[in-house]
């Protein structure tokens, strides 16, 4: 066991974790922002919706898709000379962050939609039967009824980010995918190897299990 | 009062236009129970809409207390909407919230502070008679607890007009029964004037003074509920009231009768308000050989008044003699179907 353990570089495997949890946590805070306007934005501007607004939504919608359906290690290689050109350099876990984003938010764009066409429509309408104003439909009804949604999507971003994260890794952003990569798969060292993967299926299980007990507690249905 | 004039609704869909109201035409008045009966597709869900707005008339005007609401501006038109509750079939409440937090919902979007809201709920939850369940949520209610929900919730900012689109259609007899009774209740307490839409002819029975049968987007009669029980003038209007005096498909069971009743002649005969308690059988049989047996009978009781529906086998006569017991029962004022 002992012999085991001391082939790993402890030191450097705390800041790989370190790194993951960085580049999941903050991509995941900023692609849910961004996610959500954009969300609204589709959800606001649809055929039947609160401000119909067919060029928007069209627009809107076809971006989503189209970010949507690049496969994220090539979009992380048409990143690169954005990512240089914003932060300088294309190394290192917040170089990583332009491109979780960016592939990140439509996603969760496209979530937010869903969750909010599921919002039951005569909810919608009995707020607005009550003289709501849609700013009040948004916040007093909208929002709280597609919580669990919200939160679940959530859930499911955060964990396929910590796969993205990984895949960035592997292209110099550092993280657990590039400590597996660089010290376990180039160096022939499957203890690393192990070590990482069982450590990034624990963050997983972590944000997974949070993002259920945060529903569970939320969904009165 | 409500006025609707000339109210018109097309809605451009891709397989044609959809005529949903055709130039209808209502008065109804402050505290009034008013029913719009009709099958589903007839419009009348879009006309209860187009009452406060949600649904927008193609042309017509909609007047509420002299007010022409159609001219609102937007933010005018959500006041105005404060004070016309609406009560839906499938309740709509939010799941996300307790009852007390439901029926808190419209005055917080009136702007009230908490403690008025707080006082405001309560007194709702004791006329809806909800105590004890403040703090439950929608999921943990039977339906008939989430339609007090939605009827206290739209009372909150003491609405003038209560709206009921289908209040009573997924609630079983005895919880429609229980709703009827507390919607009657309210308006005789807080002289509320209510408009039901439905397709139960015994809810606009149980509780509306006067009724507008819709069919195919036009009002086809309009009227008491006695008026039309006892005098229905229009198809869609009569298959109501059959619906509701047997219950059973009038065809069908006419059908039936002659099979079981194969002699002498069958006759439904109707006995509206002023004769239903006179001895009218009795008297004719006197004064006739022929023999009477009773088939079936009905006696059916509106908010002001009852009619009785007598179904009769006549035997033991010729053509002439049949005419003749007709006629008679036609002289007690009697409505006589030969069946």
């Amino acid at each position: 066991m002992n012999e085991f353990l001391s082939q790993i570089d402890w030191e450097g495997m705390g800041v790989a974790i370190q790194e993951t949890l960085y580049m999941t946590i903050v991509s995941l805070i900023i692609a849910v922002i961004i996610g959500y306007a954009l969300g609204i934005i589709l959800y606001l501007t649809k055929e039947d919706g609160l401000y119909p607004n067919k060029v928007i939504n069209k627009i809107l919608d076809f971006i989503v898709n189209l970010f949507r359906s690049i496969p994220f290690i090539i979009l992380i290689l048409l990143m690169i000379p954005i990512t240089y050109f914003i932060l300088g350099t294309m190394l290192g876990a917040t170089a990583a962050l332009p491109a979780l984003i960016i592939s990140s938010a439509p996603f969760y764009a496209r979530m937010c939609m869903v969750a909010f066409n599921e919002v039951d429509k005569g909810t919608i309408e009995a707020s607005k039967a009550m003289g709501a104003s849609t700013y009040q439909i948004m916040t007093k009804v909208l929002f709280p009824e597609a919580k669990p949604a919200l939160i679940s999507s959530m859930t499911v971003m955060g964990v396929s980010l910590v796969g993205y994260t990984a895949m960035a890794g592997c292209i110099g952003a550092g993280g657990l995918g590039y400590f597996a990569y660089t010290y376990g798969a180039v160096r022939d060292n499957m203890t690393i190897m192990y070590t990482a993967t069982f450590l990034i299926l624990v963050i997983v299980f972590i944000i997974q299990g949070i993002g259920d007990y945060v529903v569970r507690k939320v969904d009165k249905r | 009062m409500i006025e609707l004039k000339h109210i018109t609704k097309i809605f451009h869909t891709q397989k044609g236009d959809i005529k949903a109201c055709q130039d209808v035409n209502l008065t109804i008045q402050n505290g009034e129970i008013f029913g719009v009966i009709g099958y589903s597709g007839a419009g009348k869900s879009t006309l209860v809409r187009i009452i406060n707005q949600l649904e927008t008339q193609t042309s017509g005007d909609v007047i509420i207390d002299g007010e022409n609401i159609s001219q609102l501006s937007a933010s005018a038109l959500r006041f105005k909407r404060m004070k016309i509750g609406m009560i839906f079939q499938h309740f709509n409440l939010l799941w996300s919230r307790t009852v007390q937090k439901n029926i808190e919902l419209p005055l917080e979007i009136a702007g009230l502070d908490k403690e008025t809201r707080k006082q405001k709920a309560k007194e709702l939850i004791e006329l809806v008679g909800l105590q004890g369940r403040e703090n439950a949520y929608p999921s943990e209610l039977s339906g008939g607890q989430k339609q007090r929900v939605g009827i206290a919730r739209a009372l909150a900012n003491d609405p003038t007009i209560l709206l009921c689109d289908e209040a009573t259609s997924a609630l079983d007899p005895d919880t429609t029964e229980q709703i009827l009774d507390l919607l009657k209740t309210i308006n005789k307490q807080l002289g509320i004037t209510i408009v039901m839409i439905t397709h139960q002819m015994e809810v606009v029975q149980k509780i509306c003074h006067r009724i507008a049968v819709m069919s195919d987007g036009y009002v086809v009669e309009e009227g008491s509920v006695k008026d039309i029980f006892e005098h229905p003038n229009h198809e869609i209007t009569k298959r109501f009231v059959r619906d509701i005096a047997s219950k059973v498909d009038d065809d069908k069971m006419n059908e039936d009768l002659k099979k079981i009743y194969p002699n002498g002649i069958l006759l439904r005969l109707t006995f509206d308000e002023e004769i239903s308690r006179l001895p009218i059988v009795s008297k004719v049989i006197k004064e006739t050989d022929l023999q009477i047996s009773i088939v079936s009978g009905n006696l059916t009781n509106t908010i002001d008044s009852s009619f009785g529906v007598l179904i009769v086998n006549i035997l033991g006569g010729d053509e002439q003699s049949y005419a003749d017991i007709i006629q008679k029962f036609k002289d007690y004022k009697v409505i006589v179907e030969v069946i």
